[in-house]
């Protein structure tokens, strides 16, 4: 019985995510897998990925891994992180191209030029560090995470969702933006939760006991 | 808002960690895997490795310390030193770094730092620009500062930012170990010609230069060794310190 499957589809080290489960989860076992059987036959599913985004949509498909990514996404305890999150869009400007539509919605690119902070130093893109995410709503995710507790982003891009009911978080830079969204059993993410310390490994451990149910 | 990062640095050789005077003049200051727990705790943001072993027997000895930190430590990681070709880049990947800094390497082959963008993204490619004030401007130095290359600094930003490069690593050569504070106008420099985050590091001695690294310098993390090495600042003062001086940091 697999507990947790980290799809693999050849973008970005899958390593740290795998380790960083394996170190709030002892008990279960984690595999690192681009079988979609596997995919099926696991109790709950993470979706990573890095990278530019044509290369994952790309790397997913020739690995026969979108229907299995699909099926799992309209079922399971699924979470998706960084890639992970904005290849559920309906479509993003990086490479104009199109994601797996599961999620109404685009990804739009930071607008380098023109981004500022209050005292008028440049905004960098990527988007890097630890930033504050403010919760939108209860969850059973953010439980035990303070309100605006920070986590560790690394992106250029960041999604728009059609539907602002489905906003799970936010994080300012400098303008808000949409970093978490839930949807009955899918809850995806922006930042690093396997990179963010103390609250990324509750938000993970919350995961591992997640059953599923958003609202 | 976004906090601006301090990441302490490791300069990794044989096994251990040390410490040098302008990359010369090396002193021991302990093991890698428990100094890199003992920030994390403290706070740090990120940590930062620079395999500087000579010998290549012992070069695989930093892949074993990686795989040790990322199983006990969960915030990113750079490791540096001694990446040549795309398999390097892999390789550390795959012990559990987050990010690959490139120096020599992508001076000797700037095609490298394309080709490792591209396969791997942007995020985890870190350039690393080791500059010497030359007369007027500022010249990038390779082979741990040895080595004049003839190359403008502020140039060079901009060519490894275009080829795919997510983040630099600007270290002042002059400033390097003489904890008199980074070099400043350099720092700016950069970060001024640049879109992607800047790290200034080189030449901290005490936690004023923290604040100027950031408020002049125009950094967006700073990087230090030796202040906090040998116990006399941890990371979480010079945060607090950050802080009474109006910069976001993560408390």
């Amino acid at each position: 019985m697999i507990d947790i499957a980290v799809v693999d589809y050849g973008m970005g080290n899958l390593r740290s995510v795998a380790k960083a489960l394996e170190h709030v989860a002892p008990d279960h076992r984690v595999v690192v897998t681009s079988d979609p059987a596997e995919i099926e036959a696991a109790g709950r599913v993470v979706f990573p990925g890095q990278g530019a985004m044509p290369d994952c949509v790309r790397e997913l498909d020739a690995r026969g891994l979108r229907e299995a990514v699909i099926a799992a996404a309209a079922d399971k305890p699924f979470l998706g992180i960084c890639i992970g999150l904005q290849l559920l869009f309906e479509h993003s400007e990086e490479g104009d191209v199109a994601g797996l539509g599961i999620i109404p919605g685009q990804v739009k690119r930071f607008a380098a030029a023109d981004m500022h902070d209050a005292v008028g130093s440049k905004l960098k893109v990527p988007h890097m560090g630890w930033n504050q995410v403010y919760q939108s709503g209860k969850h059973p995710l953010w439980a035990g995470i303070e309100q605006g507790a920070r986590f560790y982003y690394v992106h250029s891009y960041y999604v728009q969702p059609q539907d602002a009911a489905i906003e799970a978080g936010y994080s300012e830079y400098p303008a808000r933006f949409t970093s978490c969204v839930a949807r009955n059993n899918i809850f995806a993410v922006q930042f690093h939760p396997e990179k963010s310390q103390h609250d990324g490994l509750q938000l993970l451990a919350n995961f591992v006991r997640w059953n599923g149910v958003s609202n | 808002m976004l906090a601006k990062r301090i990441i302490p640095c490791l300069d990794v050789t044989d096994g251990r960690v040390v410490k040098g005077v302008n990359f010369l003049e090396l002193r021991d200051a302990g093991d890698p895997v428990e100094i890199a727990k003992r920030y994390d705790d403290q706070g740090a943001d990120e940590l930062t490795f620079l395999d500087i072993t000579a010998s290549s027997d012992n070069r695989g000895l930093i892949l074993g310390i990686i795989e040790q930190v990322a199983s006990q430590v969960f915030i990113p990681l750079t490791v540096g030193g001694g990446v040549r070709e795309v398999d390097d880049v892999r390789r550390l990947l795959n012990a559990g770094a987050d990010k690959v800094s490139i120096n020599t390497s992508a001076v000797l082959n700037p095609q490298l730092v394309a080709d490792a963008a591209g396969r791997f993204g942007s995020q985890c490619i870190v350039v690393a620009i080791d500059a010497k004030q030359v007369g007027d401007h500022w010249e990038v130095f390779t082979h741990g500062g040895r080595k004049a290359t003839g190359i403008n600094a502020v140039d060079w930003a901009r060519k490894m930012v275009a080829l795919g490069a997510g983040e630099l690593l600007v270290t002042s050569m002059d400033r390097d170990g003489t904890r008199v504070g980074f070099n400043l106008p350099l720092n700016r420099a950069i970060s001024d010609a640049v879109d992607v985050p800047i790290i200034a590091s080189g030449g901290v001695g005490n936690l004023m230069h923290l604040v100027e690294g950031v408020k002049e310098g125009g950094a967006d993390a700073v990087l230090a060794a030796s202040i906090f090495h040998y116990g006399e600042f941890t990371v979480r003062q010079a945060k607090e310190y950050m802080r009474e001086h109006d910069i976001e940091v993560r408390l």
